[in-house]
């Protein structure tokens, strides 16, 4: 194991293997990504690998829209098929509050170039042919929203980095970040000590943990997603379907098996405990049938959960802390990290490169919260 | 066992397939199956688990003993989304 990093990365999640990959492609050279367990073993590999544009505020829609520039042609640049597959998100509304927001939303998004559009519910259903229309008022549609295989998209980050000559220290935990006048110098590990001047909390689930380690607060916390997955079956339909009243998101994959979950806030587990529970299963399941009948006899096979890192508004935190010199931040995702981290990762690197970057990454600085400017996203599952 | 045998029937991973991953440096069950599929179906390993495991061991040079598990997640057996939403089957 080497002594000596000029960028340490902590977490080899997708967050993480994306900065190490910009990093590296931007010609920085001696990164070296600390993983406790192994590369996508945290919430990347447990998410619902969907990704969408079609959100309420101009920050979210930017970065979905760069980010999804960037995912259709990752599959070349990274020399790694990731499944990438474009079949929209269709998103429905049950009540006259989200028809408006729609119409608010679509503007937004169309005036950023995104290409959604309103649907009346006999148009959703020639999208989805299968799709239960009742109670339905409208939908939301963008057919360059789609998903992507997150599992692979991690392992093919990680690879191309290494290629550029980024170390994976993989059962290598970061257990202290130790500093000198509020400059990081060094992280002791479980295999030993590695100085350096600069590191990256890309922790996932663990984003405040690390800030602890550091000595630092990161206003963010995590909770349990649950999610479950069918056998494979006969595509029966292709974009992803959601609804913010109803609570839920699922979608059939091109391999054939359908994967969707939904959020309980009030309910769900604060903290590590990723375990599964009846309720959920039950309650995916009514979502489910209720809107694509013909699932009833499509069988279930698994469930687990994952963490959302949440920070206070709902948006990532990037860059360093005013705090500490040094200490980077690519945290508090609050569901999308997943979708996010192709650009989120590009201008991270930009920015510890002290480079120029054109997007918005300095409204994402931790002090936003002390200055009271949040960024509230309205359309959130 | 060579490059052409099925080790994972339900996804139809073959010997080849895996040891082309063992050879990039992902020496896991968890790994492997991220990656290959291998063990993620229908079956959720039962059947095919114990002979990864094996082929994992070999090729590593070590004991079955010494290759941790992947997590085993429920349900324990398929079940229709029908029967799950509390639908009488038929």
């Amino acid at each position: 194991m080497n002594k000596q990093a000029d960028i340490i990365i902590i977490g080899g999640g997708v967050q993480g293997c994306s900065i190490a990959y910009n990093l590296a492609k931007r010609g920085q050279k001696n990164i070296i990504v600390l993983e406790k367990n192994t590369c996508a073993n945290g919430s990347s590999g447990r998410c619902g690998a969907g990704f969408r544009q079609q959100f309420g505020t101009e920050m979210n829609c930017i970065l979905a829209r760069e980010s999804v520039r960037i995912l259709q042609q990752l599959s070349e640049e990274l020399d790694y098929d990731i499944e990438f597959n474009q079949k929209g998100y269709l998103i429905l509304a049950y009540t006259e509050k989200e028809l408006a927001q729609f119409k608010k939303n679509i503007q937004l998004q169309q005036s950023l170039g995104i290409a959604s559009r309103l649907l009346t519910p006999k148009e959703a259903k020639e999208i989805v042919p299968p799709l239960n229309i009742k109670d339905v008022l409208t939908a939301s549609y963008c057919c360059t929203d789609g998903n992507v295989n997150p599992l692979l998209t991690t392992f093919a980050y990680a690879e191309a980095a290494q290629r550029l000559g980024v170390k994976i220290y993989r059962f290598t935990e970061a257990q202290k970040i130790e500093s000198n006048h509020n400059q990081v110098t060094a992280v002791l590990t479980n295999r030993g000590r590695i100085l350096t001047p600069k590191v990256v909390n890309a922790a996932g689930g663990f984003a405040k943990e690390v800030g602890e380690i550091a000595g630092v607060e990161i206003p963010v916390y995590s909770q349990r997603h649950q999610i479950l997955v069918t056998e494979p079956t006969t595509i029966l339909w292709e974009s992803m379907l959601m609804s913010f009243s109803r609570n839920f998101y699922f979608q059939q994959l091109p391999h054939g098996s359908i994967v969707g979950g939904y959020g309980d806030p009030e309910n769900e587990i604060i903290g590590h405990d990723l375990g599964s529970n009846w309720e959920f299963i039950i309650s995916m399941a009514k979502k489910m049938t209720a809107l694509i009948p013909e699932v009833k006899h499509v069988r279930v096979i698994r469930q687990w959960s994952g963490s959302y890192n949440m920070s206070p508004d709902s948006q990532p935190i990037l860059g360093e802390h005013p705090q500490l010199n040094g200490y980077y931040m690519s945290v508090g995702f609050s569901g999308h990290g997943f979708m996010l981290a192709p650009i989120s990762g590009k201008m991270l690197a930009a920015n510890i490169l002290e480079e120029e970057t054109d997007l918005p990454i300095n409204k994402l600085d931790i002090g936003r919260f002390k200055r009271g400017e949040l960024i509230l996203e309205p359309s959130v599952v | 066992m060579d490059d052409n045998t099925i080790i994972c029937r339900c996804e139809d991973v073959t010997w080849g397939e895996i040891r082309k991953q063992l050879d990039k440096g992902y020496t896991t069950l968890d790994e492997i199956k991220r990656i290959t599929r291998a063990g993620m179906g229908r079956c959720q390993g039962k059947t095919c688990q114990r002979i990864l495991l094996h082929a994992i061991a070999r090729y590593l040079n070590k004991k079955v003993e010494e290759i941790p598990l992947s997590t085993f997640r429920p349900p324990t057996k398929p079940i229709p989304l029908g029967t799950l939403a509390g639908e009488n089957d038929e």
